[in-house]
């Protein structure tokens, strides 16, 4: 659901859901205009179905250059939002608090834990996963290094590793590879690839490719 | 075919490198199902007691909630109501049978799943769900259950037993000697916490077939466990594991959360899924138990071990009987003449543990390596040249002679990386700057254990070969050596080889655990390939007769054909061998020899470590580590010597900062996330320099492998500890040396 591009976008089933609402209670519709009552109507068991409906937003994002339209729960992470809903399942949950770094996207160019951020909160915004990072069937030079370096074991922590390891390069913080462990502590790699990571890291900085 | 290794000892790029770095490979969690739903655990808040009532009214009225089950509504499950959990446990009692009675044996233990159409709507409606409880008092403290611990069942059941009590020479011969010392270790429960959390989709494909993508070490042993738990035939029950973020051991054990998916996914006829939360990583997929150790040891003047006791408790829970060979260094590592381990277990409150990296051994090793080095010292003798003095020539434990063992090479060469010889012998003497500097060693073994395995090779058209096998990956890369063995096996490039693992209904192989998978089923990929070798030389020879009568040796598997090395004029096409699609598929079984029983088979490693410590804040450095192994063949160096740099930062974890503490008032954990539970991360991973004897071994397996996952972790903790003591002075005898400990 909720994966039209903007170019094309016939309603979602939850937009439909809530249209035919809209229309079939007007008195509801009063009451979204008091949130008060609604979620009072909730807690008493009157239709947290009614509540639902209205607590939909809608979203526009752009997601590896392509532009989608949604109508998502305020409640719903940008993390849950990417694997659960457009099946972009390279970026990963490990932890759910922003304490791995596996889940880490570039939003607007910046690396951000996709755990801690509603999806709500980025309205607008350039959104960058692992799936977007290549050219298309060309390896970005981090990826490249990784493979050459033995960056992972697991690859389970590994898209976030490389995304945090671009931002690293792009942020000026990898001149030394003190300054790469202090800036990729924020990924964790519990099969303790660290150091093939770090090597991978330096050859794409030392090879002065664009990152 | 000549047998020469263009790929077997190359540091080859992983075969599922670019899947790994695309984001493309696919986790259990990962697989999209039509109508897929998605199911939250509810556990318990107290540790001990029933439950009375659960208010699920508001859960299942919740926006999207499909179903909640407790032990009020669960269906029934076939298996369980044989009276036995079909999930075998590890040694004795009897795994939890998920929503099948009130009783609350630990905190946090599923009461509930709740199922909804979408994971917030699942997770919210589990937040409704409300349970009152009679409450009894618990136990979870281990210095009360270390005082009222008891000796497995099956030691007492079978005197042989790897845990039963074990004695050469006299029993704790140390007491009576003049230089003797005793002391006690402890290891702080530790959690696995792989980054990928546990997670499995179930789906019932038919009222009498399920299918289950799961994050496990082993397909086959998922595949059976839940097999017997629904009364099905094994056929019926797939299991899909080809992708594992990491395990580390918590794999090796079918969990409530499995069932509970299952019964979920039955209630609402719909595919589920499960994902653990990381607070449920500590409480439903096992650990490292807590262990509380003893060691006994006395000696000559001149650095001869006469005796050596080692003595240590486990946790486990009250409902199953873990047990792990803590105590089995001791008995085979150190040539002394009398010899005695004593291992019991503490049952609290809690759910029960499973092997973690290295298991029982790198708790044990923690001990035995400390109190060597502890003994060292009293002598004043190098702690190295003490361990030379008691090298174990041949199996103490039991005469026998030792498969290979390179372990004084290993010495050698990493003493020598490190830089040893800076050590001083007097702690506490050597700075750089602010801080002091200290030199400190430990040795691991682990069992180079091989079992039975299976694997199918099948010529394609196109000529390449395809191998399948149920084994899995957690991480070691053993589809990129599965490939590399077939491909110098068939004289093939690694191109034209493709390895298909992580599927239960692939040839049969045993779980990924152990350090044994190379052991076993690169014995199983080596004898497939030659079988096929052989079947394709039969079926050229039906047509060719210069096939018929030439050495096996000499028949070559070109790029889809067949051909003979100096007789360029024999040739058989794939269209002449393959006439029915199965001629070119052979399924062989390899098992372990009956020879290797005149033989130990270990695995040795030794770990350096050169630590840093800034006296004033107790802050400690591991500047440097160096690792040796004595793994036999090594068949990837590039992904060998990462799984040897992981395990070293995983023994950094141990000695410096993982504990899973629980707060004994409520029988709870403290530690719920990655930010009260500590892993190394960058910044704490140092340089490791990792060296390999790469000797093979003849006895394990016709690659001359002997296994190193385990190994790689073991020791190092005793090593980081002994080096904190070179620079200190102050010995730390339990777990995690957090600064606190040091000032």
């Amino acid at each position: 659901m909720a994966t039209n591009p903007e170019t094309d976008l016939p309603p979602t089933n939850h937009d439909e859901a809530r249209r035919s609402f809209l229309r079939q209670s007007s008195l509801l519709t009063a009451l979204a205009l008091v949130p008060g009552p609604v979620v009072h109507a909730a807690s008493a068991e009157l239709d947290e179905t009614v509540a639902a409906a209205f607590e939909k937003m809608p979203l526009k994002l752009e997601i590896n250059g392509k532009k989608y339209k949604f109508s998502v729960e305020p409640r719903t992470t940008l993390l849950d939002l990417l694997r659960e809903q457009l099946h972009l399942t390279g970026t990963k949950k490990g932890c759910d608090y922003g304490q791995c770094g596996a889940c880490t996207v570039h939003v607007d160019g910046q690396r951000v834990n996709s755990c801690l951020s509603f999806a709500v909160m980025h309205e607008g915004k350039k959104i960058t996963t692992i799936e977007g990072l290549a050219d298309g069937d060309k390896l970005h030079p981090m990826q490249e290094a990784f493979v050459k370096h033995d960056g992972f074991q697991c690859g389970y922590c590994t898209p976030g590793q490389i995304m945090s390891a671009v931002a690293c390069v792009r942020e000026g913080h990898a001149d030394s590879e003190a300054e790469i462990r202090e800036y990729m502590s924020g990924n964790i790699c519990r099969c303790g690839a660290y150091a093939n990571i770090v090597a991978a890291i330096q050859e794409v900085k030392q090879g002065g490719q664009k990152v | 075919m000549k047998a020469q290794n263009k790929q077997i000892g190359t540091p080859m790029n992983r075969v599922d490198g670019r899947l790994k770095v695309t984001g493309a490979a696919t986790y259990s969690a990962e697989y999209q199902l039509p109508g897929l739903a998605y199911a939250v655990l509810v556990g318990s808040t107290i540790a001990r007691g029933r439950v009375s009532s659960i208010d699920t009214r508001a859960a299942e009225r919740a926006p999207g909630a499909l179903a909640v089950i407790t032990h009020f509504n669960a269906p029934k499950v076939p298996g369980f109501a044989k009276g036995q959990n079909p999930s075998q446990p590890p040694t004795a009692g009897q795994p939890l049978q998920v929503f099948q009675d009130d009783k609350v044996r630990f905190n946090d233990q599923p009461i509930a799943v709740v199922v909804a159409d979408t994971y917030e709507r699942a997770r919210f409606a589990a937040g409704l769900v409300k349970a009152q409880y009679v409450q009894e008092k618990h136990q979870t403290d281990m210095t009360v259950g270390t005082r009222q611990a008891f000796q497995p069942t099956q030691a007492r059941k079978n005197p042989k037993s790897p845990v039963a009590d074990y004695q050469r020479g006299r029993a704790d011969a140390y007491q009576t000697a003049p230089i003797k010392l005793e002391a006690e270790y402890i290891i702080p429960t530790e959690v696995h916490h792989p980054i990928e959390l546990q997670a499995v989709t179930a789906h019932w494909e038919a009222p009498d077939r399920l299918t289950l993508y799961d994050k496990t070490q082993g397909t086959i042993r998922t595949r059976n466990d839940f097999a017997k738990e629904w009364n099905l035939p094994e056929a019926n029950v797939k299991v899909i594991a080809t992708f594992v973020g990491g395990a580390f051991g918590n794999g090796l054990h079918s969990w409530p959360h499995e069932s509970a998916a299952i019964m979920a996914a039955k209630q609402v006829n719909r595919p589920v899924k499960l994902v653990l939360s990381r607070e449920q990583m500590f409480t439903m997929v096992g650990y490292r138990p807590y262990t509380w150790q003893k060691i006994g040891m006395s000696a000559t003047p001149d650095g001869k071990i006469t005796a050596l006791t080692h003595e240590a408790t486990g946790q486990t829970s009250t409902y199953e009987e873990f047990t792990e060979s803590t105590v089995q260094q001791s008995r085979m590592m150190y040539a002394a003449p009398n010899v005695n381990t004593r291992y019991r277990l503490a049952a609290l409150d809690v759910s029960t543990p499973i092997w973690m990296r290295g298991p029982g051994e790198a708790t044990g090793a923690f001990a035995l390596e400390s109190a060597m080095d502890e003994m060292a010292h009293q002598l004043r003798l190098d702690p190295l040249e003490f361990r030379l003095r008691n090298y174990a020539d041949q199996d103490p434990e039991n005469g026998r002679p030792w498969s290979t063992k390179f372990l004084k090479e290993c010495y050698q060469m990493g003493a020598e990386r490190i830089g040893w010889s800076k050590r001083p012998l007097t702690p506490g003497t050597l700075r750089d700057g602010d801080w002091l500097v200290g030199y400190g060693m430990g040795v691991g073994t682990f069992g180079a254990h091989r079992s039975k395995a299976q694997t199918s090779a099948r010529l394609l058209p196109t000529g390449t070969v395809l191998l399948q096998c149920a084994t899995t990956d957690i991480g070691p890369g053993t589809g990129t050596a599965m490939t590399q063995i077939a491909a110098d096996t068939l004289g093939l490039p690694p191109e034209k080889i493709r390895f298909e693992l992580g599927n239960s209904q692939f040839p049969t192989a045993p779980t990924q655990g152990g350090s044994s998978t190379v052991n076993s089923v690169g014995a199983a990929v080596q004898e497939a390939c030659l079988a096929l070798r052989d079947k394709l030389r039969q079926l050229a020879a039906a047509s060719n007769s210069a096939f018929a009568v030439a050495q096996k040796e000499d028949v070559v598997l070109a790029d889809g054909y067949l051909a003979l090395t100096g007789n360029p004029a024999a040739r058989a096409n794939y269209a002449d061998l393959v006439r029915q699609p199965d001629d070119a598929l052979v399924t062989v079984e390899s098992k372990p020899s009956e020879e290797q029983k005149k033989y130990s088979m270990y695995s040795f490693s030794v770990h350096f470590a050169k630590v840093r410590v800034q006296p004033l804040t107790g802050e400690v450095r591991v500047s440097k580590l160096v690792s040796c192994a004595d793994a036999g063949t090594i068949v990837n160096l590039k992904t060998a010597a990462n799984q040897m740099k992981g395990g070293a930062v995983g023994g950094i974890g141990m000695a410096l900062m993982e504990a899973a503490t629980i707060d004994n008032r409520f029988g709870r954990y403290i530690t719920k996330d990655l930010a009260d539970y500590h892993v190394p991360v960058h910044a704490d991973a140092p340089a490791v320099e990792v060296l390999f004897v790469n000797q093979p071994d003849p006895h394990v397996n016709a690659l001359g492998t002997k296994g190193i996952g385990e190994i790689a972790i073991i020791g190092v903790a005793p090593a980081i500890a002994n080096a904190v003591f070179n620079a200190t002075g102050k010995r730390i005898r339990e777990l995690p040396i957090t600064p606190d400990k040091l000032i």
